[in-house]
């Protein structure tokens, strides 16, 4: 392998490093005006009169745009985006702008648009809104209560899905265990918080009928789709573009109201309209994860060994559908996923809140599903007076029983089957690598004197490469260049240097001849963008796939240019050479030959072009492991938490690039060490946003980042031609299941348990005088 | 009532006037008037950092000054960081070589943040390190290797 | 996020700005910006004029008047982090500062933007009270020096009249080799402390304490001196006995209750860090 495998320079920092990145607030039309949007300060409320008037006599305001001003012009007025699926009780879709009722603080209610920001926001101020307050449901629990308020005035009740998830005999199993536990589980992820904020710039060109949206999105194609729908368009007249994105991490891969009213203005104004979201607004219009409460009890026989796990989830899904009940579904399919459980029942109810709507953060659901199997296993460990990380080999699924069927379905019907990989040799050198075997020692001298230390573990299985396809064009043009189009979505996980690797590997091993074009709709015609850690799988798939037609192609024209067999030929630089001999064709040269001239026959019966397009058909996922180990210290008296180290061991297939990958963890593991011990997006009894800055959000600094030991296992996949699974989540999965069983390791004089996630100081502080008593 | 003032502002060397609204921040300034969007705007309240700019030589955040604040004052951005004759600065040579950025949006910051640290402190250890970039957030890297590009360009400037 | 409207006043001198203040109605003086701007972007505040002390001359400097540090109202707070007789003559404030958010704010922020802001968690606040600080201030009716236990009268809210700016202010020092330790706890680094404990410890040369100030931060809307531990510790020799019931005696402060922080949390803190505050500072007097 020429490139693939190696830290090969990437092809992305140039431009960024020098501030010369172009993110969608640098992005600057002729005429382009500004936008603000006027939002609820109500979690629920009726609207009665939205009165303009005075933002509109603001000089430099052109204009305040509310529901009844688009609704002319909207082919249909709600996003339907809900992934489907068979549980849905209710459909609650998202509206351009609210009409008569506001259902989360920060719904977007008007437009207004002026000559510049400060302009906009002042008139914003000034749109007088008559709301009438209704209660807001805040708890996703007391939603479901029989007697609880609406979250919808027009809703039957708050329950928006249910489902059952379950195989085996599940009674049975724990009519006849030796042992039953139950834990109550609370776990809490917050926002993407991405450093950008979304944004969007649009403009509609007249003469050729033609909208471009430049959005700050994880699915441009996606989003061409629903404007099209909603602006009663078709493909050819509009084309949704992602400039430089500011990171991702799941809420950007959503469509939302801004980007469709940010389009309607643009059109109706006629000029190019921008909208950038602030910080402020991250908090109350962008999408983000939220609270789950578990309720679960595990059975097991004489010797530790699973029997059944059996429970209910409650999952706040917030006011509306947008994207679907995939969040809880991957938390409840993630429990068992790993080990082998013979039988589950999972009941899991998703709730309506008054509360901006819930889709995935990185991870998506899989950390939580990790973190009840984990507190259930150590909850195992401790019942039986066994060494957690022996309860945990008892039950993974060993090595020799890959590939492995589980009795669990994907959200698409197909059945979850562990591809590869060997999870108890992943548990096993993450142990050592961490000293397991010693802590104990280490842990009473430290007790001696007066210091709290403590070791836990988790371990993970996550679905990757999310299919069914991603598109990649791979293009040899007359001028040699090496053209990658895909409907890959870049947010900063390095897709470009993968798809320009995985290509140049097969046509010249150049990287300086190849120029990737992800997320625009106008360059290829589909596409499902950045998500489930599927690029590389997928999108790299199809590029290299494609690739290796274009290089067969061309040297099979080589070939019949040159004289000479295949096998004499080899693709370096810019040409394809005769091995040994100063003889060779260009690949410019190669294209033009191919591209046709007027009454001649192509040469060799070749077809035109040097290019192909490839959409490698993956329902499967790739299965990617790994395990953490993390040590802390507790300071029992303030309740502070230090991680002295975190180990880190995975195996995400066949690595492309060893230096993103491990850049992808360790970015992982921040958020995880963010959702175990910092981040918490809290409300109040009347679904007001408590944090809503970053002084009271608290993101993970660099001094709050633990050492991290990384350990690399390449078991390849055969899903895929290149044997890759995804990594770009897998950092976070295990991380707080990890920590929790570490501080509760820590804690063990105390008999504190960890039932909870994120875990403050001051929590741990309360625990430990509940304890005492 | 809402009134603008002439400034004179040196940005990266070069001298220019302009007139501004009083009200606009220093951070809006530079990427809208003066076109120089490389500064990056994450909270506007002096949180993330990304907006990190040096005046007169110290590490300021944009989001918190106005740009009338700026008269007669030198402004350095991350597009005045690479030497005229081409290359890179080293500090972005040891990002890049380090894997010190994913998106890029937190860089800028990241860069004028340590450009001030290390003119001050030439042989810092990883700790300060985190400690001086402790007010930049990132959200895709993780941190470590701005740290090792840190070092590593310390390294360089010192021979 | 943008600011609201305001006019924008740069007086040079501070005549000038006391004349300003006295004559507008509504106005706002802007020193580091490192609050006043955050307030300004979110729109929590709208104040028809901004009066910026950034170009008056003369209330930046740290100097020495006899064994009182003093030093003006608009210097920096990584001036103050760097200045060599802050640090040897008054490391209370030096520890104190370097957990002072961080260095891009430090390189803005003013000693008497912090201390006019008066937020309950603000270190330079906790050091004002722990050291007895003198407030220099100028208003249209003259100067006055305000001791810094009158100082805060409410929540955030400073005893100045509306013509009045802070110029300086006075720190008496203590004996050279008395001991100092200011202890925080945050979330992370560079945060506002939650609770912080400011301790100075003087002793004679039997090692009996001759002098104590303990200083709560974090508690209440202003920094706490917790008196009663101060008297008990006065004449003691000083042992961890003696500082874990210094502590313990501070749980009898009263404490502040709010979304984030319990009381009964911040009581806790306040007990350990006053006895660690008081640990380290005793550690630290120099035996001569």
């Amino acid at each position: 392998m020429k490139l693939v495998g190696r830290a090969v320079a990437r092809l992305e920092d140039e431009p960024l490093l020098r501030g010369e990145g172009r993110f969608v607030d640098d992005i600057r039309l002729p005429g382009m005006r500004h936008a603000a949007f006027v939002r609820s300060p109500h979690a629920h409320a009726a609207i009665r009169r939205i009165d303009k008037a005075a933002a509109l006599a603001l000089p430099g305001v052109h204009a305040v745009l509310a529901r009844e001003d688009l609704l002319p012009h909207l082919a249909t007025e709600v996003m339907v985006v809900g992934l489907p699926s068979a549980s849905y009780k209710q459909d609650l879709n998202r509206p351009a702008l609210a009409g008569d009722e506001a259902v989360h603080v920060g719904q977007a209610i008007a437009i207004v648009v002026a000559d510049d920001r400060y302009i906009a926001e002042d008139a914003a101020a000034l749109v007088e809104v008559d709301y009438e307050p209704l209660p807001a449901v805040s708890d996703c629990r007391a939603a479901l209560a029989p007697a609880a308020s609406k979250a919808h005035r027009a809703s039957p009740h708050n329950l928006l899905a249910e489902f059952d998830m379950a195989f085996g005999d599940v009674d049975a199993a724990f009519g006849k265990a030796a042992h039953v536990f139950r834990e109550s589980l609370w776990q809490h992820r917050g926002g993407g918080h991405s450093i950008e904020c979304r944004g969007a710039v649009a403009v509609h060109d007249v003469a050729e009928d033609r909208l471009t949206l430049w959005s700050s999105t994880q699915m441009p194609h996606a989003a061409m789709r629903l404007l099209c729908d909603m602006l009663g368009r078709d493909e050819n007249q509009v084309r949704v573009v992602t400039p430089d994105v500011g990171g991702g991490f799941g809420p950007k891969l959503v469509f939302y109201p801004e980007d469709v009213v940010t389009s309607l203005a643009a059109i109706l104004l006629k000029r190019p309209v921008k909208w950038i979201e602030d910080r402020l607004e991250h908090f109350v219009a962008t999408t983000q994860e939220r609270d789950q409460y578990w309720d679960v009890e595990v059975a097991v026989d004489r010797d530790a060994r699973l029997l059944g796990i059996r429970g209910s989830l409650i999952h706040d899904h917030g006011a509306y559908t947008a994207r679907g009940v995939n969040l809880p579904y991957n938390s409840a399919e993630n429990v068992p996923l790993g080990y082998e459980l013979p039988a589950y029942r999972m009941s899991v109810k998703v709730a309506l809140t008054n509360k901006v709507p819930v889709t995935p953060v990185r991870g998506a659901g899989h950390p939580q599903g990790v973190f009840v199997m984990e507190r259930l296993l150590d909850r195992v460990a401790r019942e039986l007076g066994l060494d957690r990380a022996e309860v945990r080999r008892r039950n993974l699924v060993p090595a020799e029983k890959m590939p492995y069927k589980t009795k669990l379905k994907a959200r698409g019907g197909l059945t979850i089957e562990l591809d590869s990989g060997d999870y108890p040799k992943c548990q096993a050198d993450a142990l050592a690598l961490a000293g397991w075997d010693d802590f104990p020692g280490r842990k009473s001298q430290a007790l001696k004197t007066g210091r709290h230390i403590g070791i836990g573990l988790a371990n993970f299985v996550k679905g990757t490469g999310r299919g069914p396809f991603e598109s990649a064009t791979v293009r040899i043009g007359p001028s040699g260049r090496v053209h990658v189009y895909s409907g890959a979505a870049a947010m900063g996980q390095s897709t470009k240097t993968m798809l320009a690797q995985v290509v140049a590997e097969q046509l010249g091993a150049d990287l300086d001849n190849v120029t990737v074009t992800t997320g625009d709709t106008g360059a290829i015609s589909m596409g499902l963008g950045g998500s489930n850690s599927r690029q590389t799988v997928m999108a790299g798939s199809s590029a290299h796939v494609a690739a290796v037609k274009v290089r067969e192609k061309a040297l099979k024209l080589a070939s019949y240019r040159l004289e000479v067999a295949e096998r004499d030929l080899e693709i370096t630089g810019r040409a394809i050479r005769v091995k040994g001999a100063d003889v060779k064709l260009d690949l410019g040269q190669a294209a033009r030959s191919v591209a046709g001239t007027a009454g001649y026959t192509l040469p060799g019966g070749m077809a035109p072009g040097l290019e192909a397009t490839e959409h490698v058909l993956i329902d499967a996922m790739a299965y990617a492991n790994g395990t953490a180990v993390a040590e802390v210290e507790v300071d029992i008296e303030t309740g502070a938490v230090r991680i002295a180290k975190l180990v880190f061991v995975h195996d995400c297939g066949r690595i492309i690039h060893p230096v993103i990958v491990e850049g992808q963890l360790l970015g992982g593991i921040a958020h995880g060490v963010g959702n175990a011990l910092f981040e918490w997006m809290r409300y109040d009894e009347n679904a007001q946003p408590i944090t809503s800055t970053l002084a009271d959000y608290l993101l993970v600094g660099a001094t709050e980042m633990p050492p991290v030991e990384l350990g690399h296992h390449e078991s390849p996949t055969p899903l895929n031609p290149l044997g890759v699974k995804g990594v770009g989540e897998c950092g976070v999965v295990p991380v707080a299941a990890a920590l929790a069983s570490a501080i509760e390791d820590a804690l063990s004089p105390y008999n504190v348990r960890i039932t909870r996630t994120p875990i403050t100081p001051a929590d741990l502080v309360s625990l430990l005088a509940e304890a005492k008593r | 009532m809402s009134e603008s003032r002439a400034i004179s502002v040196t940005v990266n060397g070069e001298r220019g006037e302009a007139e501004v609204p009083v009200r606009l921040t220093l951070a809006d300034f530079l990427r809208h008037r003066l076109e120089l969007t490389g500064t990056h705007v994450g909270c506007e309240h002096g949180v993330c950092g990304a907006c990190t700019v040096l005046l007169d030589g110290r590490a300021v955040r944009s989001c918190l000054l106005l740009a009338v604040q700026a008269n007669g004052r030198q402004i350095t951005t991350v597009e005045g960081l690479a030497p005229e004759s081409g290359g890179l600065h080293p500090l972005q040579e040891a990002l890049r070589e380090h894997h010190g950025l994913q998106c890029g949006f937190c860089t800028p910051g990241m860069l004028m943040t340590l450009t001030e640290f290390l003119s001050e402190n030439k042989s810092p250890t990883g700790a300060e390190v985190r400690e001086a970039i402790s007010g930049n957030l990132c959200r895709c890297t993780g941190y470590h290797g701005i740290v090792e590009a840190a070092l590593d360009a310390a390294r360089r400037m010192r021979e | 996020m943008k600011p609201p409207r305001f006019e924008y006043h740069d007086p040079r001198t501070v005549p000038e700005a006391v004349a300003l203040l006295g004559r507008l109605e509504n106005a706002r003086l802007l020193a580091g910006g490192q609050s006043l701007m955050p307030m300004l972007n979110m729109r929590l505040t709208a104040p028809d004029h901004i009066v910026d002390l950034n170009a008056v001359a003369g209330l930046a400097s740290i100097g020495m008047e006899g064994e009182t540090l003093v030093i003006g109202a608009m210097t920096r707070q990584r001036d103050i982090e760097l200045d060599e007789q802050v640090r040897s003559r008054c490391p209370l404030m030096h520890e104190a500062i370097l957990q002072v958010g961080h260095r891009a704010t430090r390189n803005r922020g003013t000693l008497g933007g912090s201390l006019c802001h008066l937020d309950p968690s603000a270190e330079l606040v906790a050091v004002a009270t722990a050291m007895d600080a003198l407030i220099g201030v100028e208003g249209a009716k003259g100067r006055r020096e305000i001791p810094f236990a009158q100082f805060p009268v409410g929540l955030m809210t400073p005893a100045l009249r509306e013509d009045e700016l802070v110029t300086g202010a006075r720190f008496p020092l203590w004996r050279k080799g008395h001991g100092y330790a200011f202890v925080e706890f945050s979330r992370r680094h560079g945060d506002f402390a939650i609770v912080s404990a400011a301790a100075l410890l003087e002793a004679d040369a039997k090692g009996r304490i001759t002098r104590a100030a303990l200083t709560l931060g974090g508690i209440a809307p202003a920094p706490v001196r917790a008196a009663e531990v101060e008297k008990l510790l006065t004449g003691t020799k000083g042992s961890q006995t003696l500082f874990k019931e210094a502590g313990e005696a501070c749980r009898k402060l009263e404490m502040m209750e709010d979304v984030h922080v319990t009381a009964a949390y911040r009581r806790q803190l306040a007990a350990v860090l006053a006895r660690r505050a008081l640990e380290k500072a005793h550690e630290r007097i120099a035996r001569d």
